[in-house]
């Protein structure tokens, strides 16, 4: 299918959805300045920019969750009125969140019509329902059991109940807030097939993201949002991934790292036979054997849930796990007293977490007290039988000043600063102390690029003085683009290393799926 | 999103609540034929207008700065101390055991004595539930409640069967010996000069419940522990990835919630009755819920708070002492300011919220 | 602009009140409140008949905290109520350092002895009263079993159950008295369904006639033993009416009397001991239309000789509290 030509052809009709002069102010900070779109009906239109630019905004005056304080919304010409997500509904908008909503332990045919019963009995409902999902399901290649429980989907599957659930209302335009966010490269290209069905079926899709190479891949056309405005609306076809990234930050990036060749030394830690079984007595880590050297960064791809999340949490101190890990010939405690955080810290090993907004920061917590969270008990920072606040914010300013974290206040809670400061204040922490393990879970998550290309930097200068670098992430790209060596992790299990120079996203992808080289 | 001013937040609210809170009473006391005006008047003269009314004031205040003081410390660890209220009654029962069966020469030094005991009962009241929540995940708001039943049964048994002085009716055991009276506040600013009324119950342990409010802040914003603490209640995930133990800053946070609410008895018990009764604390655990939540579990805060409770009490006995509003009213009143003040927060809150951000647009 | 004048009036109106010197006398009830349809209440209608009959007015408070009991007393006695009467034995700490301070203000406390010049402490010989519902209840019980139910665990409360049972084995040696306590805490005063249960275990044990002690509990026995067609006995005030031709009698104990009196007498209120027993009508069994076909002449007749000797002195009851000892079971 020729993309250019569908858009060509719609040009005439009345655009699906068009929004003029739309502003919200949120207190002082404006969050959209007068913002106009068009999306021709029965295309893909992506809107892009980094976090904080205003697009969840707009996607949210346009369901009803916020009223814009300027401009207008025209719905196939007509202009609409929208003061609530019912409205949106009626007016043929669906909506699939980065966070499903979904009753987890609802059937997949119960979650379709909740909310949109017709009838007090429940049984016409879900009879009718039933023959109305088969008959989307064929239309749109969206197969799902309307019988199985949404606990028991994988997340490809939930998100297909998501669109289901939009289709069911009789949305004609679908909008899709950073949907791959939670999928496998297979899972994610599968989207993209029901996407581009959707669209040969006349739908129209608005696409979220701030991955690059989705838009490149499968929109029509595409809006660059920074700031709060609009900074350009393209034809995808006449653009490129290097022309949006300056768009969204407003300057030259570099989308590759660049780094010289790694220097490993010796084993640092060394992991044999580790095993972890959860409070809900499931194995999550089968007996893995893994070695880290120092100056090199091991890098572990893998979906996510596959027991990366748990690897970090063992090495980190707070999950109990049986096995055995050795740092520098000296055992590790992995139960027992010694097995902490502080212990951990102690002896050289720091921990960028994976969830920077539940783990790695009290995001009501001042930037200068996260600046000390996990090293607080540092004689450095008590005085008597009081905390050294004095020296503890002087510290902090420093960090903050060498890690470029904006606005450089020390003073503003943590939950006041972007995405991408926020996890330059975990960053700094954890790579100034000059550790010499350091984990870091999923650097770059709902990071803006700018901030993404400065931390993936400061990884680099680590390793490049000769620390270790165990880096766990879900974005392959930033895996294979990071690490000298790569373990790829399925099922908790590792199930290969490969070198970056000499794979490729295919065969690692393969891997995170669980299929061998033999196998396949 | 922009937020309202501090100020606002801290003074306006509450002071709104509080209004919204007045009408509503005014309202009941118009109903039932007494004038609201005069019953106000009646109030802040009674409580505030002499230092007859401020001793009643800050005697209740007193005890709603120990048993507030006990619920910002464990509610800023997230755990919600429902058990304050039987937390005093074991301070009750260790300032009673301290003051009667050991012979103390001084009350400066009862104090001390009594002190420790009333933080000991309480600490361990308290540390039974904490350890049950932090090993076994049993919910402290249940196990809380459900001890300060036990405690009730527990005092009951002891000054029913054990503690009352042969002969005596009353559950309750036999006045303290003398040299553990407490000076109140009369026989303390006498040297100074202030002649302060001399049958307000209020005395000595005022200024100790001072000195635990500044304790709470230095533990609270000072102190590593506090800071662990803190950290903990904002995000249990976050604690456990920095390193704090979890069971460690359970029990902790509750022994010291319950030692401070076990203070409370140096009050009730030790300076007002003079003997351990049944009925001692009288709900205020309870009402140290209200109070925490109006002062933000701040310490400065919850001082203020308690004041504004131990108005609404002598300013609720002055009512019943001199107008026909019946008990069960005067109870409603007060319960009015603690379901505005406390519980109903965000119907205020939220409105002042919009109206600041409305006003807050227009500058800019 | 009248409205506001009005209020204003009000206001002066009240304050003068407030403030002036009461020469009235004043009621101070205590914890359970007034209207308890027994000892607290019995001591309000005391005051209302003593005001309806003088025409006069009293103070009256309903107290919320213990750290109110002094404060109404000096309250009271500092606007110049007087005399100050209180309704239980938990004021005796409060007034033991109030009296003192107020020594030209007259006090009264009920159940409790307060020894101060000038305070008169009402005590009752409720053993005694309890003496003649028993004898009653063993001649009225056919199965020769007899029950007490008592509210709060007390002194007072087994003070009324040992004479309560000294009057049984009176009239019939072998007669088999089941005894109960609602409960330890305040809580068993006020706790009708408890009191109900705690009846028809009773019956099931055979008793036909019980006696309540027990405050708003009592309620609930009355009740039950009604329904279940057995005799009941009501206490303090009149009971008989709850439900005539089953409630046997009642025992009287005469809390209204004393506030009457105390009201009566006023400012020049005799202080010292006084005790309400037989001999000055402060207790007693209540005979009336409800309860006239249950009690025969025959019973009656021996109930009253009985009283004529207690009140004369030939006949001594045992009263618990004077040893914390009961002579029978």
């Amino acid at each position: 299918m020729d993309n250019a030509n569908t858009a060509g052809r719609q040009e005439t009709a009345a655009p699906a959805i068009e929004l003029r002069g739309i502003s919200k102010a949120f207190g002082p900070v404006q969050a959209n300045k007068d913002i106009s779109i068009r999306v021709m009906p029965g295309t893909i239109h992506g809107i892009i920019g980094e976090n904080g630019a205003g697009k969840s905004t707009l996607m949210s005056i346009l369901f009803g969750y916020y009223k814009a304080d300027a401009g207008e919304i025209f719905i196939s010409g007509q202009k609409t009125q929208i003061p609530d997500s019912q409205a949106a509904i009626a007016a043929g908008i669906g909506m699939v969140f980065q966070h499903f909503k979904l009753v987890q332990n609802f059937t997949v045919l119960e979650n379709v019509i909740l909310g949109a019963e017709d009838g007090a009995l429940l049984n016409t409902s879900l009879r009718n329902a039933r023959a109305t999902l088969r008959q989307l399901a064929q239309e749109y290649e969206l197969e799902v059991d309307p019988d199985a429980v949404i606990e028991d989907l994988s997340v490809g599957h939930q998100q297909r109940v998501e669109i289901l659930k939009a289709l069911y209302r009789q949305a004609e335009i679908l909008i899709l807030d950073e949907p791959t966010g939670v999928l496998t490269p297979s899972e994610a290209d599968q989207l993209f097939r029901i996407l581009r069905r959707l669209r040969e079926e006349g739908k129209t899709i608005i696409l979220i993201t701030h991955k690059l190479r989705e838009i490149m891949d499968i929109t029509d056309t595409v809006s660059v949002m920074r700031r709060g405005e609009m900074t350009a609306t393209v034809k995808t076809s006449e653009t490129n991934p290097q022309e949006l990234a300056e768009l969204m930050v407003g300057r030259k990036v570099l989308l590759r790292i660049e780094k010289a060749p790694a220097q490993p030394k010796d084993v640092v830690l060394e992991i044999e036979n580790l095993r972890v079984i959860d409070d809900a007595g499931v194995e999550r880590i089968k007996g893995i054997n893994l070695n880290l050297r120092a100056g090199e960064v091991l890098g572990i791809a893998g979906v996510a849930g596959n027991g990366q999340s748990e690897l970090l949490e063992v090495l980190g101190g707070y999950q109990p796990a049986s096995g055995k890990i050795t740092m520098n010939g000296q055992e590790i405690d992995l139960t027992g007293k010694k097995s902490d955080g502080q212990s951990r810290r102690a002896r050289g090993i720091a921990h960028v977490p994976e969830d920077r907004q539940s783990e790695g920061l009290i995001m009501d917590y001042t930037a200068w007290e996260n600046v000390v969270f996990g090293y607080h008990g540092d004689p450095r920072f008590q005085s008597g039988l009081f905390m050294n606040n004095a020296a503890i914010k002087e510290d902090a300013t420093g960090k903050m000043e060498r890690f470029d974290v904006r606005p450089p206040n020390p003073r503003l809670m943590a939950k006041n600063f972007s995405g991408g400061n926020q996890q330059k204040i975990v960053v700094a922490r954890e790579i100034e102390r000059d550790p010499d393990i350091l984990l870091v879970g999923q650097p770059t998550r709902g990071v803006d690029i700018g901030a993404i290309e400065f931390i993936h930097k400061q990884i680099i200068a680590l390793r490049d003085r000769g620390k270790a670098i165990l880096l766990v992430s879900v974005e392959l790209d930033e895996v294979l683009s990071l690490s000298d060596r790569i373990a790829v992790m399925f099922d908790g299990q590792i199930m290969g290393e490969r070198l970056p120079q000499n794979t490729d996203e295919r065969e690692v992808g393969l891997l995170m799926a669980g299929v061998t080289e033999e196998a396949s | 999103m922009q937020k309202m001013p501090v100020w606002a937040d801290v003074i306006l609210i509450p002071l709104v609540s509080l209004l919204l809170a007045a009408l509503l009473s005014a309202a009941v006391i118009v109903g039932i034929g007494e004038d609201p005006q005069a019953a106000l008047k009646l109030m802040i003269s009674g409580a505030l207008g002499s230092t007859y009314g401020w001793g009643y004031t800050l005697y209740y205040a007193t005890n709603f700065i120990f048993t507030g003081l006990a619920v910002s410390v464990a509610f800023h660890a997230k755990l919600f101390n429902i058990g304050g209220e039987g937390q005093a009654m074991l301070g009750g029962l260790g300032v009673a055991l301290v003051a009667l069966y050991i012979p103390w020469p001084h009350w400066s030094f009862a104090l001390i004595g009594c002190t420790i005991g009333a933080a000991l009962l309480g600490a361990a009241w308290a540390y039974i539930p904490a350890i049950l929540q932090a090993k076994r995940g049993s919910h402290i708001v249940i196990t809380t409640i459900m001890f300060n039943f036990i405690a009730f049964a527990l005092l009951n048994y002891l000054l029913v069967n054990v503690m009352r002085p042969a002969g005596s009716m009353d559950p309750a055991t036999a006045s303290f010996p003398e040299a553990t009276h407490l000076p109140t506040l009369h026989m303390l600013l006498e040297p100074l000069g202030i002649k302060f009324s001399k049958a307000a119950p209020a005395n000595v342990s005022l200024v100790f419940a001072l000195l635990a409010a500044v304790f709470v802040w230095l533990l609270i914003w000072r102190t590593r522990l506090g800071y662990e603490i803190r950290a903990f209640g904002h995000s249990e995930s976050a604690a456990r990835y920095a390193g704090i133990n979890p069971v460690r800053i359970t029990v902790i946070a509750m022994m010291v919630s319950g030692a401070l609410a076990g203070m409370m008895s140096l009050n009730t018990t030790m300076g007002e009755g003079e003997r351990l009764i049944l009925n001692s604390t009288e709900g205020a655990g309870f009402i140290g819920i209200a109070v925490a939540l109006m002062g933000r579990s701040h310490p400065v805060g919850v001082v203020v708070a308690s004041i504004l409770f131990g108005f609404l009490y002598q300013g609720g006995a002055e009512l019943a002492l001199w107008t026909s509003i019946p008990r069960d009213l005067i109870v409603v009143i007060q319960a009015l300011v603690i379901l505005f003040t406390g519980a109903l927060d965000n119907m205020v809150r939220m409105p002042l919220e919009r109206l600041f951000l409305m006003f807050g647009r227009k500058e800019g | 602009m009248s409205m506001m004048s009005k209020i204003l009036g009000a206001t002066a109106a009240f304050a003068l009140s407030a403030g002036a010197a009461l020469a009235e006398p004043a009621l101070i009830f205590d914890l359970g409140g007034k209207f308890d349809k027994s000892f607290n209440e019995a001591a309000f209608n005391g005051a209302t008949r003593w005001a309806e009959e003088t025409g006069g007015s009293f103070r009256e408070i309903e107290l919320q905290s213990e750290a109110q009991r002094e404060q109404a007393l000096r309250r009271f006695a500092e606007a110049g109520a007087n005399p100050i009467v209180m309704a239980g034995f938990a004021f005796a700490t409060a007034l033991d350092s109030v009296a003192a301070d107020y020594p030209d203000t007259k006090f009264a406390i009920i159940d409790m002895v307060v020894d101060k010049p000038n305070v008169r402490s009402v005590v009752f010989n409720e053993h005694e009263g309890s003496y003649l519902v028993g004898m009653m209840a063993a001649q009225a019980s056919k199965s020769g079993t007899v029950g007490f139910i008592g509210g709060m665990d007390i002194p007072l409360i087994r003070k009324f159950a040992c004479g309560y049972v000294q009057g049984v084995k009176a009239v019939n040696p072998s007669a088999t008295v089941i005894q109960n306590m609602t409960g330890t805490t305040p809580a068993a005063w006020n706790d009708p369904l408890k009191g109900s249960e705690l009846t028809k275990a009773q019956i099931a044990q055979g008793a036909d006639v019980v006696y309540a002690a027990a405050g708003g509990t009592g309620v609930g026995v009355l009740q039950t033993a009604a329904d279940e067609g057995i005799l009941s006995i009501g206490v303090d005030s009149n009971q008989n009416y709850m439900h005539p031709g089953k409630v046997l009698t009642s025992m009287l104990k005469r809390v209204d009397n004393a506030v009457y009196d105390a009201f009566t007498q006023g400012a020049n209120l005799e202080t010292g001991f006084n005790v309400m027993g037989l001999a000055n009508g402060g207790v007693g069994y209540a005979l009336d239309e409800h309860n006239a076909s249950l009690v025969s002449a025959d019973m009656q007749a021996s109930v009253d000789a009985a009283a004529g000797q207690i009140a004369s002195g030939a006949l001594s009851v045992h009263d618990y509290m004077s040893d914390n000892a009961c002579p029978v079971e």
